[in-house]
C-alpha cells in the first residue's frame, strides 16, 4: 500500500541568492511532482512580469518574494523516487529571516546545503552549518550550484569543499557528499553531467536516496509527557504523546517531577481498533493509571528504571532569534515538551559568531542570530535528558514576552550547584558574591562590562583575591550582603567567618557590599540605619549609601569587533 | 508507525495543544473532506467528546447537497454547530457578480470574523494543507490574527519543536492547522482506512465530481469516472492539474489567496 511508503524531511540550507529554491524548484519540475497548474501560474507570472521563468517562484508564492527574488518565510512541499516520499524544506538564506530559516530545518532528517560556486562559502553558509549542528542534523550534503558561472573548474569546487570541509570538521558535521551542480541547466541534479564528467559521485537525487531514517526512538527509555488530563466520563484518561520508548497495560510507572508511583491499568481510545495492549513513541494515546493522583501537565511519566533527569540548573547550547537580546537576570520562559517555567541564565560560558566561529570572550548577552553556551536555572525543577541520550526530552525553547525567541539543547548538568556562583561558604551557609568581577570600559562598544570570572567557592580559612585588575580591597575587610543577610569576615587575606546580620557589629575598617561597593558607614547608628533603609536594586538607596569608586576603578579595554 | 499514524498522531497532538493552551476555541466545518478529517481526529483526540463548537460560515451560496448534509452529520456525531451567515452582505444582494474576490471577503472572511467577534474566540482551527496552494504552504501550525483578522505573513513567529506561539494579547487569536502537513492522497488514504461518512459529491456521476467543494457558482467539477476511494486515489497519483483548479477565486489574480488570506480568509 502506498501510505506504508517511507517519508524523510529533508531541508535546503545556505547564503541567500545561493539557489536554494532554485535547486527545489528544478528537482520538482524534473521529477514531475508539480501540478500544471503550479508551472502555467509561474509561467503567467513571469510572462506579466517580463521576467524569464524562474523555478523559485514555485516555491516563493508570496508577491513579495517574487517581486524582491528572496525567500522570506519556509515551504515545504513533496516529491517521491521510487526509494521513497520526500517532504523537500525551503529555507529562506537571509539573515534577516533567520528565526523562518530554523523553523524550516529544525523539523528536518537531512540537509542539503547549498553554496555558490562563484561566490563561494558566505556568512549564511556557516552560519546555517553551525544551526544544523545545533538542531541535531547529522546527515549532510554539501551542494556546490551554479558551476556554470565558473566554467565547471574542478579545481575551484575542489577549493570550496576543503574550505567548507575544514569548517564543518570543528562543528562535527561530516557531510556524506560535496555534489558540483547547476541547478539553472540541470547538471548533476537529477541526471548525470557530462559537463562536470571529472565527478564521479551521485548526483542530488541520488545522494537523497543515500539518507537514512533515524530510528531509535522507540528503543530508548519511556518519556511520556503529560499534555493535559480528561474528565468527560467516569474516565479519568492521562492524555499526551510517548516522545520516547513503549509502554504497555499493567507497567508499573514513576510519575516525575512529584516521584509518586503507580500501574497503567488502561490505554484508552476513540474506536476500537486503536485500543492497542502497548504504545509507542510518536503516538499520541491516553491511559488510564490503579491509582488516581492529582496529575497534572508537565509531568513525565517513565519506567522505575532510567528515569528522566529532575533538576533545576543545566548547561545548554542555544540559538538566540529575538530582537531583545538575551540577558543575564531577566525572567524568560522555558518550554520543554509540555513544561512550562519561569527561567533566567546564570552564566553566559561562551558567546560564538556563528558564522565566524568567533568567540566573544566574557559576553554578558547574546544578541539576535548569536549562538552562546549558556547555563540556565528554572524556578522550579524540570524533567529532561542531554540532548546526546533524548534529542526530544532534550531540547528546549525560550519564550520573552509573546514570542519563541530563544531555541536551545541541553549538553549537561552544572557540576554542582555551588559551583556555578562564586561564593563564600562555611558549614551549610553560602553568601553569593560578585566582589571580584573585573569591570573594564569597552572602547570598540563604548559601554561600562563585566567580566565574568570562573565561578569559584572560597570556604573558611581559603585565601582570596582581595587585590584585582579594578579593584583594590585591604587584606583586613567586612562583606555586609543585605540581599542575604550575612555578612563575611576577611582577616589577612583569608575568609575567617560568614555570620548573620544580626551577629555582627560595625567596626572601623574596609566594608563593602556583595558587590564591591564601599558603604558610608563610620558608626554602629549608620550601621543601623543603613540596614533599616535597606532595598534591594533601589537607586535612592544606592546612592545614599553606596560609593562605586571607594574600592574600585574601570579599566579600559579594547573590546572585541 | 506508518506515514498515516505519524500524521494522525501529530494531528492529534495538536488539537490536544489547542484545546489546552487557547482559551475559548472553535473549529470551522466546512462539510468537504479535509475538515470532515477534522471533525473525526478532534473525536479521536478527546475520546468521542466534542469540547468545543463547530462553525459553519454559510454563503447562502454553496451547493444545496452540502447544507442537507451537514445537518445530517451534525446530528449524527452530535456536535454543537454554529451556522453564521453575513446576512447584511446577503440582503444587499452580494454574489459573484459583484467580484469574486469582493464576493469571498464579504460572505466568508468578513462572516468569520463576524463570529469571532460575537463569540470572542481565543482559537480557530481549520482544516488547510500547505499543499493546497501557495500562501497556504507558508503556513504555520499555530498561526496568529490580530484583531481585525489580519495574517502579518511577513513576519511570522519561530515555530519548533512542536512547541507552538501560545502567547498572544487579548483580542488577537490563533489559527489552528492541525492537517497541515497532510496532502491529498493522504486525506482519501485516511478517510478510506478510518471508514470517515463523506458527502457524496466527491463521487463521480455521468462522468463528472467534485474534486474541492465551495460555493456554487465558483466551483467546478472535474471529468471523472471515479466512484470509489480507490479508484479517486489512482486518479490523484496521475493527475497533473491542481486540486484547487476547479476553484474560480483562485484563479483571479496571480496572488488572489494571499491577499485573501492576509484580511483573514480560511
Amino acid at each position: 500500500m502506498e501510505n506504508t511508503r517511507e517519508v524523510l524531511r529533508i531541508v535546503a540550507v545556505g547564503h541567500v541568492d545561493h539557489g536554494k529554491s532554485t535547486v527545489i524548484g528544478r528537482l520538482l519540475y524534473d521529477t514531475k511532482s508539480l501540478p500544471e497548474g503550479a508551472i502555467d501560474k509561474v509561467k503567467r507570472i513571469a510572462k506579466e512580469t517580463g521576467k524569464p521563468f524562474e523555478y523559485a517562484y514555485l516555491l516563493d508564492a508570496f508577491e513579495e518574494e517574487q517581486k524582491q527574488g528572496i525567500t522570506i518565510d519556509t515551504t515545504s512541499l513533496q516529491f517521491h523516487t521510487d526509494k521513497r516520499d520526500y517532504v523537500i524544506i525551503d529555507a529562506p538564506g537571509h539573515v534577516e529571516f533567520l528565526k523562518n530559516m530554523i523553523t524550516g530545518a529544525a523539523s528536518a532528517e537531512a540537509a542539503l546545503l547549498i553554496i555558490d560556486a562563484k561566490e563561494g562559502i558566505q556568512e549564511q553558509s556557516k552560519r546555517h552549518g553551525y544551526i544544523l549542528s545545533l538542531l541535531g542534523i547529522k546527515q549532510v550534503c554539501v551542494v556546490v550550484n551554479k558551476m556554470d558561472l565558473i566554467d565547471y573548474n574542478q579545481g575551484k569546487f575542489n577549493a570550496i569543499k576543503n574550505e567548507m570541509n575544514a569548517f564543518l570538521k570543528n562543528l562535527n558535521v561530516h557531510p556524506m557528499s560535496y555534489i558540483p551542480i547547476s541547478a539553472f541547466y540541470g547538471e548533476n541534479l537529477t541526471t548525470k553531467s557530462e559537463k562536470l564528467s571529472w565527478y564521479k559521485g551521485e548526483t542530488v537525487l541520488e545522494a537523497l536516496d543515500l539518507f537514512t531514517q533515524e530510528e531509535g526512538l522507540e528503543a530508548k527509555p519511556l518519556r511520556f509527557p503529560i499534555q493535559d488530563v480528561y474528565k468527560f466520563d467516569n474516565r479519568r484518561i492521562i492524555a499526551g504523546r510517548i516522545e520516547a520508548g513503549s509502554l504497555n497495560v499493567g507497567d508499573e510507572i514513576l510519575i516525575s517531577p512529584s516521584n509518586r508511583t503507580t500501574k497503567v491499568k488502561s490505554i484508552e481510545a476513540f474506536v476500537e481498533k486503536d485500543r492497542l495492549g502497548t504504545v509507542s513513541a510518536g503516538m499520541s494515546v491516553g491511559i488510564t493509571f490503579e491509582d488516581e493522583f492529582f496529575n497534572k501537565r508537565g509531568e513525565v511519566i517513565s519506567h522505575k528504571k532510567n528515569a528522566p533527569i529532575v533538576a533545576d540548573l543545566f548547561k545548554t547550547n542555544i540559538f538566540w532569534m529575538g530582537k531583545n537580546s538575551f540577558v543575564k537576570g531577566k525572567k524568560y520562559k522555558i518550554k520543554l515538551v509540555t513544561q512550562e517555567v519561569e527561567c533566567e541564565v546564570i552564566a553566559f560560558n561562551k558567546v560564538i559568531d556563528a558564522s565566524t566561529l568567533g568567540t566573544y570572550v566574557n559576553a554578558l548577552e547574546a544578541k539576535t542570530n548569536d549562538v552562546a553556551e549558556v547555563t540556565i536555572r528554572t524556578k522550579e525543577k524540570i524533567c529532561f535528558d542531554k540532548f546526546a541520550d533524548n534529542q526530544n526530552t532534550g531540547r528546549f525553547v525560550i519564550v520573552d514576552g509573546y514570542d519563541v525567541c530563544g531555541g536551545g539543547i541541553i549538553s549537561g548538568l552544572v557540576d554542582s550547584e555551588g559551583l556555578i556562583v562564586t561564593s563564600f561558604i562555611k558549614d551549610e551557609i553560602k553568601l553569593p558574591i560578585d566582589c571580584f568581577d573585573e569591570y573594564y570600559f569597552d572602547m570598540n562598544a563604548l559601554e561600562i562590562k563585566k567580566d565574568l570570572l570562573k565561578a569559584t567557592q572560597y570556604k573558611i580559612g581559603d585565601n582570596v583575591p582581595f587585590l584585582g585588575e579594578s579593584y583594590e580591597y585591604t587584606k583586613d575587610f567586612d562583606v555586609i550582603a543585605l540581599n542575604a543577610s550575612l555578612v563575611a569576615k576577611i582577616r589577612a587575606g583569608k575568609l575567617i567567618d560568614v555570620i548573620t546580620i544580626g551577629e555582627y557589629s560595625y567596626v572601623d575598617m574596609t566594608i563593602i557590599n556583595e558587590k564591591g561597593f564601599g558603604i558610608n558607614l563610620t558608626s554602629e547608628k549608620d550601621l543601623l540605619s543603613y540596614i533599616d533603609d535597606y532595598k534591594e536594586g533601589n537607586e535612592v538607596f544606592a546612592n545614599k549609601w553606596l560609593n562605586f569608586t571607594e574600592y574600585r576603578a574601570i579599566k579600559f579595554r579594547d573590546g572585541i569587533e | 508507525m506508518d506515514h498515516l499514524d505519524a500524521l494522525e498522531a501529530e494531528s492529534i497532538f495538536i488539537l490536544r495543544e489547542s484545546y489546552k493552551k487557547l482559551g475559548k476555541l472553535g473549529m470551522l466545518w466546512s462539510i468537504g473532506k479535509d475538515s470532515t478529517v477534522l471533525l473525526w481526529l478532534s473525536k479521536k483526540a478527546f475520546f468521542g467528546h466534542s469540547p468545543f463548537p463547530f462553525i459553519h460560515v454559510d454563503t447562502k451560496h454553496k451547493i444545496p447537497a452540502m447544507i442537507e448534509y451537514r445537518d445530517k452529520i451534525a446530528k449524527e456525531f452530535n456536535i454543537d454547530l454554529i451556522v453564521h451567515t453575513n446576512q447584511e452582505a446577503i440582503d444587499a444582494g452580494m454574489g459573484p457578480d459583484h467580484g469574486r474576490l469582493v464576493c469571498c471577503k464579504a460572505l466568508k472572511t468578513d462572516g468569520l470574523q463576524q463570529v469571532v467577534t460575537k463569540y470572542e474566540f481565543d482559537g480557530l482551527i481549520l482544516g488547510i494543507r500547505s499543499d493546497e496552494e501557495g500562501s497556504r504552504s507558508k503556513e504555520r501550525i499555530f498561526s496568529e490574527r490580530n484583531k481585525d483578522s489580519e495574517w502579518d505573513y511577513t513576519n511570522q513567529a519561530p515555530e519548533l519543536w512542536d512547541q507552538f506561539k501560545t502567547d498572544f494579547p487579548k483580542g488577537n487569536h490563533i489559527r489552528v492547522h492541525p492537517i497541515l502537513h497532510w496532502n491529498e492522497i493522504d486525506i482519501w488514504t485516511y478517510i478510506q482506512r478510518e471508514n470517515i461518512p463523506l458527502i457524496d459529491l466527491y463521487f463521480a456521476k455521468n462522468g463528472e465530481r467534485y474534486r474541492s467543494l465551495g460555493c456554487a457558482e465558483c466551483t467546478g467539477k472535474i471529468k471523472s469516472n471515479a466512484v470509489t476511494i480507490d479508484q479517486i486515489i489512482e486518479e490523484l497519483k496521475h493527475t497533473t492539474t491542481g486540486e484547487r483548479a476547479g476553484r474560480a477565486q483562485d484563479q483571479e489574480d496571480s496572488y488572489a489567496m494571499q491577499k485573501l488570506r492576509k484580511d483573514g480568509y480560511m
